[in-house]
């Protein structure tokens, strides 16, 4: 494998005239913002990597006064901080986003759904958007942004449980179809885009789709924002081109002993040191909303896992029966284990549990249980039974 | 004495009385009141004209959204794995020395209420903690004692 460092971008968090790229905005056609996000090969930044420009045009493509675009903030994945960081630092970047969407879709109306623990930052935030309602009355564009508050649930962050949500409800995912592109927030067609996402977007208006897809690699254009924690000396948000492997990754941030990486958060893939030089960070390789931890050797890798399952027992929203209660049953399971009650090939038996939920839950958490507990359970199977 | 349905009333004026106005509302008790009482619920229910078993519903979905008495602080100390790596037994222990309580207990002059929480998004300065909205990083024995005593003087 080739070596190269990584390299560092500044695309999410530089500085522009929102002015400046709103007024282009607004000078053009709804059709040809769609085309440049289409042609720039974004996918969604919230982990999923739903190709952003697709979501664009399939909303814009419904017959509807009363459209949506919702901003996604509920930024829950373990290891994920950098949206809170990007409302913090370049909130009005993000309005931006959400108004261009709402031009590309032909809405008018937009929410923001922000997390209940990053509460602290509401004050703030709806000062700047103040200030930036006033700069689009005069650009000309017709849009309102509101903001609606989680208060403490994994389980928002997936699109159709935020809507439930956000209309006074449990936040319990469901049936799709049909998809939000047609009956989202209120019933109304609505593109729901990850913070980061709707930022990017906006600098793709700003330098074009032709700058933006030179970064990255076929299946993963541009840059991210990566949220780095765990064993590491320098702990933060990174924005990094796509395309490294984790060896590239762990040579930049490792402490020297790493001997794992936890990527995409506990919904994600471990990656042991052996496989560090041929796995690649992004939808080609293990795909990530920007959570990265890092373990070294000193750690426990049955206690990682059973941080992870103790996590999805609590935010599983219990509505369907495959997640409720196999993220029980994998967690009581690995007990057992460790503690030798069982014998150790009943962890074939927790995959197979694992793999069926895959299958059988209705939304992404019950569907991605079985990432975490597989990788780690294949690669450390020592550590998880003694 | 003060009626809980003149708070419910007020909140309902300023955030609506459709549907999608109940976590606001519910939001706005928890952050006066600190939890939801029963009552609380059931004057939300005829404001809005819903069944309380709706409200309710929807409150004990929420871990923020309390149906079970809490203290004016409520402390969320982090214990996903970043946290959990990086000390969150020793703050735990401090804060159940200091307070004199274990977690999911609340103080008997209901002052403090210490739970724990899910990610709370600092992994990049565990260990973390929430003090009602307000969030505390790189959190240490020492540090914890200082900011306790800070909400101590408070009351």
């Amino acid at each position: 494998m080739e070596k190269r460092g990584l390299n560092k971008v500044d695309l999410i968090f530089e500085k522009v005239d929102p002015k400046e790229v709103l007024t282009m905005a607004y000078k053009m056609k709804p059709s040809d913002i769609v085309q440049k996000v289409l042609d720039s090969g974004l996918k969604g930044r919230g982990g999923a990597g739903f190709p952003t420009g697709l979501k664009w045009k399939y909303t814009a493509a419904v017959k509807n006064p009363d459209k949506y675009v919702v901003c996604n903030a509920d930024e829950g994945e373990p290891g994920t901080f950098k949206d809170r960081e990007i409302l913090d630092r370049v909130a009005y970047k993000v309005y931006g986003g959400m108004v261009i969407a709402g031009k590309a879709i032909g809405a008018k109306m937009g929410i923001v759904y922000l997390r209940g623990e990053y509460r602290f930052l509401l004050p703030q935030l709806m000062k700047e958007l103040e200030t930036f309602h006033k700069l689009i009355k005069d650009i000309g564009f017709d849009f309102k942004i509101n903001y609606c508050l989680g208060s403490g649930a994994y389980i928002c962050g997936e699109e159709s449980a935020l809507f439930e949500s956000a209309e006074g409800g449990r936040g319990e995912p469901r049936n799709k179809p049909p998809y939000p592109t047609t009956s989202g927030i209120f019933g109304k067609p609505t593109s729901i885009n990850n913070v980061e996402t709707l930022v990017t977007a906006m600098m793709i208006i700003k330098h074009g789709p032709e700058s933006y897809s030179q970064l990255g690699t076929k299946d993963s254009r541009g840059s991210k924002v990566f949220s780095i924690s765990g064993d590491t000396p320098t702990p933060g948000i990174f924005e990094l081109e796509l395309g490294m492997s984790v060896q590239e990754f762990v040579n930049e941030f490792g402490d020297g002993d790493t001997k794992a990486v936890q990527v995409g958060g506990a919904s994600g893939f471990c990656v042991p040191r052996k496989r560090f030089a041929n796995t690649v960070i992004g939808f080609e390789g293990v795909p990530t909303g920007g959570s990265m931890k890092l373990f070294n050797s000193s750690r426990s890798m049955y206690n990682v896992l059973h941080n992870y399952l103790d996590f999805f027992a609590e935010e599983s929203c219990g509505q369907c029966t495959p997640c409720r209660v196999g993220c029980q049953q994998l967690l009581k399971g690995v007990q057992k284990v460790k503690k030798g009650e069982v014998k150790s090939t009943y962890l074939n038996e927790l995959i197979k549990l694992a793999d069926t939920m895959k299958v059988a839950s209705k939304c992404g958490l019950g569907q991605s249980v079985g990432n975490a507990f597989r990788t780690i359970v294949e690669n450390f199977r020592e550590e998880i039974i003694y | 004495m003060y009626h809980i349905g003149n708070l419910v009333k007020e909140l309902s004026d300023k955030h609506g009385r459709a549907r999608e106005s109940l976590m606001p509302i519910l939001q706005g008790i928890v952050e006066k009141h600190n939890y939801l009482t029963d009552e609380a619920m059931v004057e939300v229910a005829k404001e809005l004209d819903i069944s309380a078993a709706e409200v309710y519903g929807t409150a004990s979905f929420y871990t923020f959204l309390d149906t079970q008495v809490r203290g004016k602080y409520v402390i969320r100390v982090c214990k996903t794995i970043t946290c959990s790596m990086k000390g969150k037994s020793e703050i735990i222990q401090i804060l159940e020395d200091m307070l004199k309580i274990r977690v999911g207990e609340t103080t008997s002059d209901k002052q403090f209420s210490l739970i724990e929480t899910n990610c709370i998004g600092w992994c990049h300065k565990a260990p973390a903690m929430l003090i009602n909205e307000i969030p505390y990083t790189e959190l240490t024995p020492e540090k914890v004692v200082e900011v306790i005593k800070g909400y101590m003087q408070k009351k």
